[in-house]
């Protein structure tokens, strides 16, 4: 559905969505990785100020069944972190781009972007 | 090859997530865990467990057959009556757990965990004197229908009268037109019943309970809302909790081991000398006092050191806590000790409760 792929977002290979306003960029998983995982029951986010690196893990998130590495789409450093989702991990299953947001980084090198998957890219991965 | 059971087709029209499962092709989910989980503590919920063994012993001298490999005691039963044991090894380890059906001292069913079913057949087989054990598991289906509103639901579809057929008791009859064993039986921690019929009926009698069940607001559950049950009960599940390195006394299932039934069983003398000599270490269960999960293979620390592992653990859906089973060494193993669990390097401190971790008023 193409509406569980909001056009416009970046993408990771791991599944995780960033949206970029200026040097700001918000981070969450997507609609299907949320989907995939199943009841989401507990978040680890980094602390605010940490620095995190494109393609490292900077969390988990865990489901009933399993565990998750959090990857950072970009390089940065975290600015706000989702303090709601300790009281309710939940909302991320509900609302994966919506109160279901991990962090927000400010990036580093705003050329990082460009490694980031588009929509149709995404879509095209998850189907595969 | 994928196994699947007679509900595979069934399971795909209902959306479930499949996985494979012990070469099963299996539901992990149909919509949510918790949603499921939570129907079987307030409504009802239905699993498909066909994917489980059943291996008779038919036939003059079946009951003392049966009796010397089980460490349960079913000559103590009366017809009718089922009993959880273990099949052990020489060393007192489980080389599974089963559940034992007494239809009559000449007939026998034994139902074992899918992932065992062929190693449990040839060791039975290679161990019993007298009776020899039918593979029947390809005959049978197997359905659990659990949760407070289970027995309601059966009852509707059956001319049976349940009310006679206790706990881990049983009785052949026919539900919704089909016939079936209907067991008092489940690992849930809930009141229900599990249905042994024809592989061939196995449809239209699932069909029957979905839609019968609909005014109770009956949902398919998957393995997934299975295990979290389970383990808010603390029931054992062989590979994570038991397995043939513990023995059943270590995994505190004293209770179904009878040392002192006539004819002995496998395992016995094992036993007895461990429990002369003290049990070393215990399976407990205990919560974590901080935040995270434990899963299986996390190892259990004491000071840094490293002194046992989790078996199994999860976050319960309805004690809403994070809780789990682990081996300890005896010292640790009474209600309050605590302990680290070491989560991805991180030391999560756990304190050792009483369980069942699901308390019912």
């Amino acid at each position: 559905m193409a509406d569980n792929v909001p056009q416009d977002l970046k993408y990771t290979q791991e599944h995780e969505w960033a949206r970029v306003s200026g040097k700001i960029v918000v981070v969450g998983i997507t609609h299907h990785a949320q989907q995939t995982l199943g009841d989401i029951v507990y978040v680890e986010l980094p602390k605010l100020g940490a620095q995190v690196t494109a393609g490292d893990s900077f969390g988990t998130v865990e489901s009933v069944k399993a565990v998750s590495e959090l990857f950072a789409p970009i390089s940065g450093k975290v600015v706000k972190v989702n303090d709601e989702l300790v009281a309710s991990p939940e909302d991320i299953n509900t609302e994966p781009y919506g109160d279901g947001w991990l962090v927000e980084i400010e990036l580093s090198d705003a050329g990082q972007l460009s490694n980031l998957l588009d929509a149709a890219a995404y879509e095209k991965l998850i189907k595969e | 090859m994928t196994r699947r059971t007679p509900l595979n087709e069934a399971h795909r029209k209902l959306g479930a997530r499949m996985v494979d499962f012990a070469g099963w092709d299996m539901p992990v989910q149909y919509s949510s865990l918790t949603a499921e989980h939570e129907a079987v503590r307030t409504a009802v919920g239905l699993f498909d467990v066909s994917h489980m063994g059943e291996i008779e012993f038919t036939g003059p001298g079946a009951l003392e057959t049966v009796n010397r490999l089980i460490s349960n005691d079913l000559a103590r039963c009366q017809d009718g009556q089922a009993v959880y044991a273990g099949l052990l090894n020489d060393l007192g380890g489980f080389v599974d757990d089963v559940v034992a059906y007494r239809f009559s001292p000449e007939r026998i069913l034994i139902c074992v965990n899918s992932s065992n079913r062929e190693k449990d057949f040839a060791w039975m087989n290679a161990r019993a004197e007298g009776v020899k054990p039918v593979d029947k598991s390809d005959d049978y289906a197997q359905i659990a229908i659990q949760g407070p509103k289970a027995v309601g639901l059966v009852q509707r579809l059956t001319k049976s009268d349940l009310s006679q057929v206790g706990t881990y008791r049983f009785t052949e009859g026919e539900v919704a037109g089909v016939k079936a064993i209907i067991s008092r039986t489940g690992y849930t921690g809930e009141d229900g019943f599990e249905l042994y019929c024809a592989a061939g009926d196995a449809v239209k009698l699932w069909d029957a309970l979905l839609e019968a069940g609909q005014p109770d607001g009956v949902k398919a559950c998957g393995l997934g809302a299975r295990d979290s049950l389970r383990t808010e009960m603390k029931y054992a599940l062989y590979g994570n909790d038991i397995d043939d390195a513990h023995t059943a006394l270590e995994a505190g299932l004293g209770w179904i081991v009878k040392l002192d039934k006539a004819g002995g069983f496998i395992g016995k003398d094992a036993l007895a000398a461990q429990k002369a000599a003290g049990v070393p270490r215990k399976l407990v269960g205990f919560e974590l006092t901080d935040k995270g999960i434990p899963r299986h293979g996390y190892s259990v620390l004491k000071n840094g050191e490293r002194v046992g592992e989790v078996t199994s653990g999860t976050m319960g859906p309805t004690v809403k806590k994070s809780i789990g089973m682990a081996y300890v060494p005896a010292n640790l193993a009474a209600e309050g000790s605590t302990f680290d669990v070491d989560i991805r390097g991180r030391a999560v401190p756990a304190i050792v409760v009483k369980t069942p971790f699901l308390k019912k008023s």
